[in-house]
């Protein structure tokens, strides 16, 4: 993968040496994960007009997009990203921590803990919801076939995980429930997809399951793009805020010198134009005045809990649940 | 040396051979055994002796030495087909044997599982038919895998075969031998290490296979979960050490396999006289 996104990454470099004209252009590079493919396209020419307005540059932005955990693992290995935005905190922390290219108090820096937009997690259902799933409870029944990624390898089928763990703690009062629980639910789960866009696949094109639990933009685009008329969403009473947070790598972009294109670049995500372009790509906006109100319409009211208030923050939940010998091994333990 | 040599260039091909394979082989390997080196024994161990990271073991070789061996059997077929026989659109099939060779095989895997998942084509019928599911679950990993392995054999088959003088087989007949006696006798030994050696490539590309695997496996721990994918989630966790301890191992197991099935072409060579 790493060597795939070099390649890229040279055959980018290639192109723009020899169109002579763009030589002179500096350059971003966005590494983020796989559903914010949409998002960044249209954001990214939005910010390349208004740089041109503001500062009279030619610039161009490359994106890069994969499952979470691959692209942090390719920036940690030296994929030179100046900016990140990626599914989970976890993921920055962990270059922060171990390529040290960003100070670990990263997620103050911007606005609303560096979430210019959020998301959560929904159900996608057949058309007319043929097994009657409402909440979290329905996907432990008897007959109900889920479609969830495997969370070791997957950021969007941790929040998964942790969104059906938190509610049968709630519901049912232990943390002996809680894991029940998941435990009946993966046992509903017929095929273990390594990231969320293989799942969606898996439901979609396969015709696998009864549900899909996918990220809220995720559902929608399968329900606009992918198979209009044949999918309903399904949106449970509670559910997980996935926060899905942006920051600089302050390393790469001092040697790059991209450090004010970098930051003027997340500071537009914040800005009236990208609030309103989240939104557009089902992205929950952080000030939704921005955003156009049909936009926002779409986005039904839900109890959402965060990872922090249920979890204690990503390194805890991630050493309780996902590292060897977690909950979710125990799961599948014989 | 050299000048007792026909051909000129002994050193710089040498050279070229020994800093080639340190560049390409010897190093990245040696970077590996280093990374696995951050373990002590013991850690090492628990990860080998883990019950889930052993019933990977078991599934990657296991279906890959099955997948190995159909697509042994059905690629000397396939190549006896195409060197001896003329048949309409020979050439056509003849290229499309090699189709597995270039396809992505990300773009192989989704074929396969559209195919022979429970509501596919082939997988509905079988379904319907025996009650059998092939995709996600390991039989689709060996379907999958015969898929990857077949041009192997087929290929290291076919020019031996092109070689093989069919005077031989004549020679066998008018000395009275039956057409079974020909093939046992005469034309199996002599193809047999080549087919051999397609098993051996059939089944190495097989244990290491991830592309077209991963979307026809379903992925299940302890169930239908191969080895690479066991490595990608441990680097997903980033623990490299584990990751490259899994790796090695693998290595080293089919290192010896190898081994073991080249030990058995030389004695199949020399048995039927060929060295």
């Amino acid at each position: 993968m790493k060597f795939t996104q070099a390649l890229k990454h040279l055959f980018f470099t290639l192109t723009l040496l020899l169109s002579g004209t763009a030589l002179a252009d500096r350059t971003l590079l966005n590494v983020s994960y796989d559903p914010t493919r949409e998002l960044y396209q249209d954001f990214n020419k939005e910010f390349i007009k208004y740089w041109k307005d503001k500062a009279g540059e030619d610039v161009n932005v490359q994106q890069s997009h994969g499952g979470g955990g691959k692209q942090t693992r390719a920036v940690i290995d030296g994929l030179e990203a100046d900016v990140v935005t990626l599914a989970l905190s976890y993921d920055i922390d962990q270059i922060a921590e171990k390529a040290r290219l960003l100070p670990k108090d990263w997620q103050s820096r911007l606005p609303n803990n560096s979430l210019p937009y959020t998301s959560t997690i929904v159900f996608l259902v057949r058309k007319g919801n043929p097994k009657g799933i409402k909440n979290w409870a329905d996907l432990v029944k008897d007959g109900v076939s889920v479609i969830t990624p495997n969370p070791k390898t997957s950021g969007g089928a941790r929040y998964n995980y942790l969104a059906a763990w938190a509610f049968a703690e709630k519901s049912y009062g232990s943390k002996d429930a809680a894991k029940d629980f998941v435990q009946k639910l993966y046992k509903n789960v017929p095929v273990l997809d390594s990231g969320a866009r293989g799942s969606t696949t898996t439901f979609i094109q396969r015709g696998i399951g009864d549900v899909l639990l996918a990220w809220e933009n995720e559902a929608f685009l399968a329900i606009n793009e992918l198979g209009e008329g044949k999918f309903d969403i399904v949106v449970p009473p509670v559910s997980i805020k996935a926060e899905t947070p942006v920051a600089v790598l302050d390393k790469i972009v001092k040697k790059n010198g991209t450090q004010d294109l970098a930051e003027a670049y997340l500071q537009y995500l914040y800005s009236p134009v990208g609030q309103k372009l989240a939104a557009k790509h089902f992205y929950r906006p952080y000030q939704p005045e921005h955003a156009s109100p049909e936009d926002l319409k779409r986005f039904p009211k839900l109890e959402l809990f965060t990872v922090n208030e249920k979890f204690g923050g990503w390194p805890q939940a991630q050493k309780e649940h996902f590292d060897d010998g977690g909950t979710f091994d125990q799961v599948y333990a014989p | 040396m050299s000048q007792s040599n026909i051909m000129p260039g002994f050193r710089p091909a040498i050279s070229f051979t020994l800093v080639y394979l340190a560049l390409i082989v010897l190093i990245p390997l040696s970077a590996m055994l280093l990374k696995t080196f951050q373990l002590s024994l013991d850690e090492y161990w628990a990860i080998l002796t883990n019950q889930r990271v052993q019933a990977s073991f078991r599934l990657s070789f296991g279906a890959s030495l099955i997948a190995a061996a159909i697509a042994a059997v059905f690629g000397f077929i396939i190549a006896w087909s195409l060197v001896r026989y003329s048949f309409p659109g020979k050439r056509l099939f003849d290229a499309l044997i090699d189709l597995p060779f270039a396809l992505p095989t990300a773009v192989a895997g989704i074929v396969l599982a559209a195919i022979y998942e429970p509501h596919g084509w082939i997988g509905k019928l079988v379904m319907d038919g025996t009650g059998i599911q092939i995709a996600y679950k390991p039989l689709g990993i060996v379907f999958a895998l015969i898929f990857i392995g077949l041009p192997f054999v087929v290929r290291t088959i076919e020019p031996v075969l092109q070689e093989f003088d069919t005077a031989m087989e004549e020679a066998a007949a008018s000395l009275g031998a039956t057409r079974l006696q020909a093939f046992v006798k005469v034309i199996l030994p002599n193809i047999l290490p080549a087919t051999i050696t397609g098993f051996a490539l059939a089944f190495a590309r097989g244990v290491g296979e991830y592309g077209s695997v991963i979307f026809i496996a379903g992925n299940m721990p302890y169930i239908s979960e191969i080895v690479p994918l066991l490595i990608i989630t441990k680097l997903e966790q980033y623990d490299y050490a584990g990751a490259t301890a899994i790796g090695l191992t693998m290595l080293i197991l089919s290192f010896l396999l190898l081994l073991l099935i080249n030990g058995l072409q030389w004695w199949v060579r020399r048995r039927s006289g060929q060295l």
